[in-house]
């Protein structure tokens, strides 16, 4: 029988959604383990953040107030202080950017087996963790040894923990700390002259394009169709066009009323940040793509055929 | 300075494969530069091009076949590489501080300054190695860069890290750190036919855990790759069936049919 401690995470003012999520995947695991959950809250305004998140299932909150945003080494120190100061062996994380920066680093330091981006997990006798590999092209289980270890868990695998709690709300003091990795500030990137957040059609293109040259062909079918171009992140990173032009996790998230995705793939970092449109068309040559599976319309073929096909359509 | 790049040979499958056991079928998979490595090592060439690293070490965990992938790393300008091996890598599914046994062996060896790392494997995803390899080693770390400019006499790294939502962290770093190198870096270079012939003579060490001074107790993984399959479709998407000409024709009047290109 042991506690499970799962970490909020919060930016620039904000709670991040899949907070309430690691409470969920927490109370899961805790009510494996026999445990009771608790959260740790860390930075920025913790009073107002621990109410919010004083949720159906969390049996106590640890605050700890200490500087204004995201540090890993004020959220290690922090998570060292609650695990001493708890029975909680098994440690929780969004498998986020800022959860990416702390998590392998608490789990080393307290020498915690760690699996990262669990998508489900079950509990018999020990964990079993699902997660994907070969970019989602199939799912694995992991087993774990023992029953202390640490989890990051993809953002909105599990439904956000709702309710009203009555967790008590403790501070916790931690040693003030001489960070290495100081932040400086944010940097909002993707500005200029298109908003694709703001289009009502979207033609966006991915890797299946193949060659910069290839992209006048996508052009002429956003202007065929009166649509806005995007892309998906290899386009982007190969500077092909505009970091505002794109799709995704760590581009802009869009909800247009149509989405026709050509030669794009649906890696899940894609599909966070276009899954709300409301129609969904792909073209993609590959009929296993995951694109597939959030699609209300697919053809399975070469956009070099169907893509020109469709312009004329339109002319 | 010394800047150390940790690189990994990714197996990647087709459009079609086949899952034997708990993997997928040999002959369906292709092997190449971690994708995310190739960014790393694109920047560690750089620093040694600008006159701030003196040298350039690539460290691998991988097979002999492996070499085959490292040496586009050395053509593209690292100057050696370091690849250690051990049989108990190939069997089990090595966790995380398995492989950061390894590396914290090697830096002890070749204390460098700075150890780039891609954010994470193609072919696990893990994301994890670098960030605890710091925690290991007592280095300083940022966890997915995509924007590095160092400052070596003031022994600091400027960073921005990519965060979601089109949002990036601008975090001053002290060294000696390890930085998670994001794709959109930079744009990591095409291996020239010089580099190429030269790369025929750098060194790649073949390592063995016994080099290290780790057995294969040390290195024994906490997590076991249980099974693997293929995830069920959840696709209720309607197909549209025909050749090129006949699916646009649908498809136009699916479109027309939403207001678009009306």
């Amino acid at each position: 029988m042991s506690d499970v401690l799962a970490v909020a995470e919060h930016r620039r003012g904000e709670l991040r959604d899949v907070s309430a999520e690691v409470i969920m995947a927490g109370r899961e695991l805790a009510d494996a383990l026999g445990g009771d959950l608790h959260l740790a809250v860390v930075a920025g305004d913790v009073d107002t953040f621990a109410d919010e998140l004083n949720r159906e299932g969390v049996d106590a909150i640890h605050t700890v107030a200490e500087g204004e945003e995201f540090d890993h080494n004020v959220y290690q120190a922090a998570i060292a202080a609650v695990l001493d100061g708890t029975d909680a062996a098994a440690v929780v994380a969004p498998n986020s950017v800022n959860g990416l920066d702390y998590a392998p680093a608490v789990a080393e330091q307290h020498g915690l087996p760690l699996v990262t981006d669990a998508i489900d997990f079950e509990y018999d006798d020990g964990l079993t963790v699902t997660r994907e590999m070969y970019g989602s092209k199939v799912e694995t289980s992991v087993a774990v040894e023992g029953d202390r270890f640490a989890l990051t868990i993809r953002e909105g695998e599990w439904e956000p923990a709702a309710g009203e709690g009555d967790a008590p709300i403790e501070p916790v003091a931690i040693d003030s700390v001489e960070s290495g990795a100081r932040v400086a500030g944010f940097e909002e990137v993707g500005g200029g002259d298109v908003d694709i957040a703001d289009a009502d059609v979207l033609v966006s293109v991915g890797r299946g394009i193949e060659e910069e040259d290839n992209l006048e062909l996508v052009e002429e079918l956003a202007e065929a169709l009166g649509a806005t171009l995007s892309a998906s992140r290899p386009i982007v990173d190969s500077g092909w066009l505009p970091k505002n032009r794109q799709v995704g996790q760590s581009g802009k998230v869009v909800t247009p009323d149509v989405y026709l995705a050509v030669g794009i793939s649906g890696a899940v970092q894609h599909v966070t940040g276009m899954k709300g449109s409301d129609t969904i068309i792909a073209i993609n040559s590959d009929p296993n793509a995951p694109i597939f599976d959030i699609a209300d319309y697919g053809i399975v073929g070469d956009l070099f055929d169907v893509v020109p096909a469709l312009i004329e359509e339109f002319e | 300075m010394k800047v150390l790049v940790t690189v990994k040979e990714v197996a990647s499958a087709g459009d079609d494969f086949t899952i034997e056991g708990t993997g997928i079928a040999e002959s369906d998979l292709e092997y190449d530069l971690n994708e995310w490595d190739d960014y790393a090592v694109e920047a560690a060439v750089q620093l040694a091009e600008a006159g701030v690293a003196d040298e350039v070490v690539g460290v691998t965990i991988g097979p002999e076949r492996a070499e085959e992938t490292i040496r586009m790393a050395l053509a593209k300008g690292v100057d050696r590489a370091i690849r250690v091996w051990d049989d108990a890598f190939a069997t089990g599914f090595p966790d995380v501080a398995s492989k950061v046994d390894v590396f914290e062996a090697v830096v002890a060896e070749e204390e460098p300054d700075l150890v780039l790392s891609g954010v994470q494997a193609a072919d696990d995803g893990f994301g994890a190695t670098g960030v605890a390899l710091a925690e290991r080693i007592g280095f300083e770390h940022a966890a997915v860069v995509n924007h590095l400019d160092l400052d070596a006499d003031a022994g600091l790294a400027n960073v921005h890290r990519e965060l979601e939502g089109g949002v990036e962290e601008l975090t001053e770093v002290d060294l000696p750190a390890v930085l998670t190198v994001q794709t959109g870096l930079n744009e990591p270079r095409y291996a020239s036919l010089r580099g190429i012939r030269q790369a025929q003579r750098k060194e790649i060490a073949a390592t063995t855990l016994d080099d290290l001074g780790l057995t294969a107790e040390d290195v024994e993984s906490a997590l076991t790759l249980t099974s693997m399959y293929e995830p069920e479709s959840e696709s209720d998407a309607e197909l549209i069936e025909g050749d090129a000409g006949e699916a646009a024709t649908r498809l136009a009047t699916i479109l027309r049919e939403k207001g678009v290109g009306a």
